[in-house]
């Protein structure tokens, strides 16, 4: 008799295996995410939206409600179902091309607005789904289908600093890490808190997850931890960036006239 | 719980942005998402003003992109929910308008069309005809309304949202810079004191009990791997749409019987193909009128009999055919010869519908 690892409760046990490629770390991701659900007891609350992308593939994952929406339109689409219903748990699941180039917009404008959203932007430094094309998080040097000789960063630039950002233009209440599929007990503590976070109302929650992608990188087990682990942690600290403090009252009370066109 | 937003009916005097705002209360939406862009702004600023009164909520959002997928979002989570836009902004909107299109999701979209291509006017056009009835990626599976009056955009608006949550298509108001700015008279009332029975919306997500222990999750995708999956999808959204368009299409005629010409235009400027028929019919001249107030899905029998039965249509526009090509692949096969006014981005008058029609049968 084999020993199965548990599979978290919110887990759609029927639609496993999942669809990721052998080594992919968004198993490893969606397994923490499971995880906090569970512990937080939460999974008739919450809604899930996964972005296009390798992500879009986590669409029948779980067992809770779900979304798949448009490359990068994850941000919108939640802080949309949020406004509607502030009583969901709305959390977002975007890969670093969705958050940081085609949905940039979204991820910098729901968190200066500070949407009450839970956004998990895994980071594995290219495109996958399209098959290995440089990406916003892509490291100097590497080589992807669009940067066959490496990334120069004279012409394309430095890796982006997803969660550095969210936090310079957040507001205290708001919280930010980044994590790693390499470390998963706070991988799973980091997502449970930007949950916390989002349930008591403090503000914008975003975690970037450092992950893997050997099918692009083109690397065996022993070169895909390595590069997570010592390669991508040169560009990207692992840790907390910003946590809650107090909430401070937010915006300026003004008092206009209301015109009404004479009727009501 | 709050009061009523118009207690039977009253008479006012507003212009078609405000007229929007105070439909959408009457029809009860929820939430508003809404970006900045002329000429549809004053639906924000009054739906801003009046909104709280009523425990309604809006959001302005950073793009139209955005405005338009939280309103998906909105629709989702099971409210009623809207947004507003025209021009540049309906170009970005047509991305979120194709996911509502797949996941038939009941979203309300009210445009106030610009002058285009590109930024063009603020002012006014009829030439987001082709857009906004067939844009984006995919069959063009949404109603349309072209409305020509501030009562029209009243009770269209309200139409609106039924129709979108009865049948799960997106629903679009389709009014123009002229409408939206200029103010009519017109009567505002409760849709319920004349029987209009409003939808009720329903949550996609988030719905009673747990996923999984008390029903299956509900799960959306717009993605599918297999060709032929999506076939069979789209094979039954089209039946539904094509089972529908008889119960949703909407048309007008007049004098078309003893016509020698029939005028044919949409929107605003059927106000100025009526009156020229009015006019020109009090001269004895035989002519009559024919409108499409849906333009998607189009009175399609009603098309294909008017061009089989006339010798001659004329079709005029704010646009250079965007209309006339509906009509040409409506009316396939029929023998009538398609004349046509087209002034793209600038208003129509009854004088020039009438001089061309004098030019016509000289």
């Amino acid at each position: 008799m084999s020993v199965q690892p548990t599979m978290p409760k919110s887990w759609r046990v029927d639609t496993k295996p999942h669809k990721f490629c052998p080594g992919c770390g968004h198993g490893l991701v969606l397994k923490a995410l499971g995880q906090a659900i569970d512990e937080l007891d939460i999974q008739d609350r919450v809604v899930f939206g996964c972005d296009i992308g390798c992500s879009l593939l986590a669409w029948d994952f779980f067992n809770v409600d779900t979304v798949q929406t448009h490359h990068g339109r994850t941000n919108p689409v939640m802080t949309g179902i949020k406004r509607a219903n502030p009583d969901l748990i709305c959390i977002g699941y975007m890969g670093d091309g969705g958050g940081y180039a085609i949905g940039s917009q979204h991820l910098v404008n729901a968190a200066t607005r500070n949407e009450r959203i839970t956004a998990i932007l895994v980071n594995n430094a290219q495109y996958g789904m399209t098959g290995g094309q440089m990406a916003p998080t892509t490291l100097p040097g590497m080589k992807t289908e669009t940067t066959p000789y490496g990334r120069d960063v004279d012409s394309t630039g430095y890796p982006c600093q997803g969660p550095e950002m969210v936090a310079a233009i957040t507001r205290e209440g708001a919280y930010v890490a980044r994590a790693s599929v390499a470390r998963p007990v706070p991988l799973k503590n980091y997502i449970k808190r930007a949950i916390e976070n989002q349930m008591s109302g403090n503000g914008f929650s975003f975690v970037e997850c450092l992950s893997t992608c050997p099918t692009n990188w083109r690397t065996n087990n022993v070169e895909t931890i390595n590069f997570v682990e010592k390669e991508m942690t040169k560009y990207y600290n692992v840790g907390e960036i910003k946590v809650p403090d107090p909430k401070e009252p937010l915006g300026i009370k003004t008092s206009i006239k209301v015109p009404t066109g004479g009727i009501g | 719980m709050t009061d009523k937003v118009i207690e039977q009916e009253k008479r006012a005097f507003l212009t078609g942005n405000e007229v929007v705002a105070w439909a959408a209360l009457a029809a009860e939406a929820d939430i508003m998402y809404g970006y900045p862009i002329t000429p549809q702004n004053e639906i924000m600023h009054y739906w801003t003003r009046l909104a709280p009164r009523y425990n309604k909520t809006f959001l302005q959002t950073e793009d139209e992109l955005s405005a338009g997928f939280t309103t998906v979002g909105g629709v989702l989570a099971g409210r009623k929910a809207f947004t507003a836009t025209a021009g540049p902004g309906n170009t970005l909107m047509q991305e979120p308008i194709s996911m509502a299109e797949m996941l038939r999701l009941p979203i309300v979209v009210v445009i106030q069309q610009r002058g285009g291509p590109s930024t063009a006017t603020v002012i006014y056009s009829q030439q987001e005809v082709t857009m906004t009835t067939i844009g984006g990626n995919g069959e063009g599976m949404r109603v349309v309304y072209s409305t020509s009056s501030h009562q029209e955009l009243f009770d269209y608006t309200i139409k609106a949202f039924n129709v979108a949550w009865k049948y799960r298509f997106p629903t679009f108001v389709l009014g123009d810079g002229y409408q939206a700015k200029m103010r009519e008279p017109l009567t505002l009332y409760d849709p319920e004191s004349r029987g209009i029975e409003l939808i009720k919306p329903e949550p996609y997500v988030g719905k009673e009990g747990t996923p999984g222990l008390d029903r299956p999750p509900a799960q959306y995708r717009n993605t599918y791997s297999m060709e032929e999956e999506l076939y069979e999808k789209l094979t039954d959204y089209m039946k539904d749409y094509n089972d529908m368009a008889p119960a949703v299409a909407e048309y007008q005629e007049s004098n078309v019987e003893d016509a020698e010409l029939v005028i044919i235009g949409h929107g605003i400027v059927f106000r100025a193909v009526k009156a020229a028929v009015d006019n020109l019919r009090e001269r004895g001249i035989k002519v009559g009128y024919f409108r499409p107030v849906t333009l998607r899905p189009l009175p399609v029998p009603q098309i294909k009999e008017l061009f089989s039965s006339k010798k001659k249509v004329l079709v005029v526009e704010s646009a250079f055919g965007q209309l006339a090509r509906l009509l040409k692949e409506a009316a396939y096969g029929s023998t009538a010869e398609m004349l046509t006014l087209f002034k793209p981005g600038v208003g129509i008058t009854s004088e020039e519908v009438e001089a061309e029609v004098e030019k016509i049968l000289a």
